[in-house]
């Protein structure tokens, strides 16, 4: 195992592309996410590697598409503004299943907002983004070793359900540092992929669209994808939980706020406060389950977001019915701090 | 142990480089470290802050509002942080750019160090950072003079080399005042 | 006995899903001659943008990506760069090229992708049904320029071709017409010239085809054809604007 190194979260996930096998990366400057085009830029070439400053996000995306439909690993990176012009790339990659890792370091919006951090494009990353009725994988790391450990499997993921993977932290996981180890833990996983688009030459010819005209063919298209989509659920959530054990109260949150709520929950433990946190690594698919048996023990559950509420919902919808939760939400650039998070642990312990 | 420092000054003072050193530093003795500098806009306007936690277990926050030291550069770093400082807390503050009556608590352990003066004594105005470093070292117990002098030429870039030796008197000069503070 | 003309082998027999009168699947053919003549059928993606270009899969027996509106020149450029060994082409319309997708085929061009890419110009939006298109003609009536394109409303009609010939990357750029036998024979000097220039590493290749859409512009498939000769090429002349010789960026 290699010695840990000071690492900066973007580039540990830039790196952590390198090693899992990505070889094309396509994208347009935004803070901030700098980082990873830059170390990129710098990086690929070393490896034989393809790196292309693209016109737009609109063009990043496609090119995305276009490298992945042959068959090898391709991502692009962005942030919110940027975000929101790929979703166009994002939703025919998702109905033609050509597999891609998006990156989005959040910084705060609606509009041109601001570059601090935030998690306020959960909804966008989980629950849609582009039109039609699709799915990401979405992973939300909170540690600069997560920023490395997830980007492989988000590549394996893409590649293993033909899905586009997206990584969504918030500007603090992106900006801070930690020691990192720069070694995959595993042997990274690589897949066949005898849809790519290769040249037909001695066999039939392939096609990766999303347009179905045909009587029927559309539904049966979706139904295939939604099909998709409970295999990953069954299959691949992944969850952190946190002294959970004997918990009277459990903190749902995740990447910066779980942190920082971590911090909280040591400060109520040492006054003898009995709590906890769940922390949803993968956010789709959602670890629901899991969410369900902590709430048949812990019947007081507080949310914590870096947003109004985004993750809100999908929380409630895991819990038992007589669960209680509360939640506190920092809008677009407010970050809590521990003695805040500390504060609303206490008071709905209260409730 | 846990142990959380904020840095504050303006770029160009070397802020990022020792906390860079007690962060590498503190790796290798095992601790877990977060290392939050100013980013982006905030850079800009030539501020330079950063935030370190060291601790032996995993690190939750890489924020906090009631630091255990705060290492003040210049006035504005100063007057923005004075008033979270823990109680019974550090401040280590560069008192050439900071007069004395700055210092509104007195529930706190203060350093005053002429970071500047005896970085020019020892042969190079630059140095300043590094006399701020070693008071700090001073201060501490997670971090010792060798523990800096292990790591320092993996964090000094190449070109810099040569500079060690008197980086690392700046370093002892800094732990000396700290001593007499 | 010699056979001097065939059906291509890289053209599908399938029934066409083009208007009487269209000269769409002319350009369709012309493309799977040279697949057939320069024998690269086995080793070229092709990648149309939206409209009624979207069908390629069901016309050749060739590997396809159905790229967004506009977009085929990026999906292209990854491809590409992905798979330098393959040929590659986008095939896009006015709409597709000239209006949603200018940003991505000016800097594809630019970067001087080696690709190769046909545009249909027939002046309208073909499959949404007859809208003005930026190559819509001053005068021409559309669904949405009922009164006849005027350029205080609607601007100018975009040059395509000519406009690409002036970026340092683009290694051929040409437009030619599909409408007398003499013009078509020209197109497929015109379109094998373009794989050409990819097979050797030039650059981007375009060719812009005025083709004719007598179901939106309302006249019968001879009309059509004089339209072609009267109204568009006069207004969107034919010829090679730009033509490298050697590999000037090497």
């Amino acid at each position: 195992m290699s010695e840990k190194k000071l690492t900066k979260g973007n580039i540990a996930l830039a790196e952590g592309a390198i090693q899992a096998g990505c070889r094309f990366y396509f994208g347009y400057p935004i803070t901030p996410q700098n980082d990873i085009p830059e170390y990129l830029a710098m990086n690929l070439p070393k490896v034989g590697g393809t790196f292309v400053p693209a016109e737009s996000e609109i063009a990043s995306i496609n090119m995305v598409m276009g490298a992945s439909a042959s068959g090898v690993r391709a991502m692009t990176s962005s942030s919110g503004p940027g975000i929101s012009l790929m979703q166009e790339g994002i939703s025919y990659m998702a109905g033609s299943e050509i597999p891609g890792v998006i990156v989005n370091i959040m910084r705060c919006g609606p509009g041109l907002g601001g570059i601090d951090p935030t998690q306020g494009d959960y909804s966008q990353a989980v629950h849609g983004g582009g039109h039609g009725d699709y799915r990401n994988i979405v992973l939300a790391p909170a540690s600069v070793q997560e920023m490395f450990d997830l980007t492989i499997k988000a590549f394996e993921l893409s590649d293993k359900y033909r899905n586009p993977s997206m990584i969504i932290a918030d500007a603090m996981i992106g900006q801070f540092q930690e020691a990192c180890r720069l070694e995959p833990d595993h042997t990274v996983e690589v897949f066949e992929k005898p849809w790519s688009l290769t040249g037909a030459q001695g066999r039939s010819p392939q096609i990766l669209k999303s347009l179905f005209l045909g009587p029927g063919e559309q539904e049966t298209h979706n139904r295939d994808l939604q099909k998709k989509y409970r295999e990953i659920e069954e299959k691949e959530t992944i969850a952190e939980s946190f002294m959970l054990d004997d918990a009277e109260i459990m903190v749902v949150a995740f990447g910066t706020p779980s942190r920082i709520s971590k911090t909280a929950i040591r400060y109520l433990r040492e006054d003898g406060v009995k709590a906890g946190l769940f922390r949803p690594v993968t956010l789709f698919p959602f670890p629901q389950s899991e969410l369900h048996d902590y709430s048949d023990k812990i019947k007081k559950i507080l949310v914590v977001e870096m947003n109004t509420g985004q993750m809100l919902n999908d929380v409630k919808v895991s819990l038992c019915k007589d669960a209680e939760v509360s939640f506190y939400g920092r809008p677009g650039g407010g970050i809590p701090y521990p003695n805040e998070i500390a504060e609303e642990i206490l008071k709905a312990l209260k409730k | 142990m846990y142990y959380d420092m904020i840095m504050t000054g303006f770029g160009g003072q070397g802020i990022q480089m020792i906390s860079q050193l007690v962060a590498v530093a503190s790796i290798r003795k095992g601790l877990n470290i977060t290392y939050l500098p100013s980013y982006g806009v905030e850079k800009r306007g030539g501020r330079t802050n950063v935030t370190v936690v060291v601790s032996d277990e995993d690190i939750g926050s890489p924020i906090t509002n009631m630091p255990c030291a705060l290492i003040a550069m210049d006035r504005i770093g100063l007057d923005f942080y004075q008033p979270v400082l823990k109680s019974a807390g550090v401040l280590i503050y560069n008192s050439n750019l900071i007069p004395p009556d700055a210092i509104e608590r007195n529930d706190i352990d203060i350093v005053k160090v002429n970071c500047n003066d005896e970085a020019v004594a020892i042969g190079n105005a630059k140095l300043a950072n590094m006399v701020t470093l070693g008071t700090l070292i001073g201060r501490i117990d997670f971090l010792k003079y060798e523990d800096i002098e292990n790591i320092i030429e993996e964090v000094i870039p190449e070109h810099h080399r040569k500079t060690i030796p008197d980086n690392l008197k700046a370093v002892k000069r800094g732990m000396e005042i700290s001593k007499n503070n | 006995m010699n056979r001097v003309f065939a059906y291509p082998k890289s053209l599908n027999r399938v029934q066409t899903h083009f208007c009487p009168g269209c000269t769409h699947g002319i350009a369709h053919r012309l493309v799977a001659e040279a697949l057939d003549e320069l024998n690269i059928t086995g080793n070229t993606i092709g990648i149309p943008g939206v409209g009624c270009c979207v069908f390629l899969y069901k016309y050749f027996p060739i590997d396809v990506l159905e790229a967004p509106h506009g977009r085929a020149p990026a999906c292209a450029t990854g491809m590409k760069r992905a798979r330098p060994e393959k040929i590659i082409f986008a095939y896009q319309g006015d709409g597709d090229m000239a209006a949603i997708g200018t940003s991505e085929i000016i800097h594809a061009a630019n970067r001087g992708e080696n690709i190769t890419v046909f545009f249909i110009n027939n002046s309208v939006y073909g499959m949404t049904g007859g809208q003005m298109a930026p190559t819509t003609l001053l005068g021409q009536q559309t669904t949405t320029s009922p009164y006849g394109r005027d350029f205080k409303n609607e601007g100018y009609p975009i040059r395509m071709a000519e406009m690409l010939a002036t970026l340092e990357g683009v290694a051929y750029s040409a437009r030619v017409a599909l409408h007398t036998p003499k013009h078509v024979n020209r197109a497929s000097r015109t379109i094998k010239k373009a794989f050409e220039m990819q097979m050797n590493d030039m650059g981007f290749s375009i060719v812009e085809m005025l083709s004719t859409c007598s179901t939106n512009w309302r006249v019968s498939p001879t009309e059509a054809l004089d339209v072609v000769e009267n109204e568009m090429i006069p207004y969107f002349p034919l010829g090679t604007f730009k033509e490298r010789t050697g590999k000037d960026f090497l």
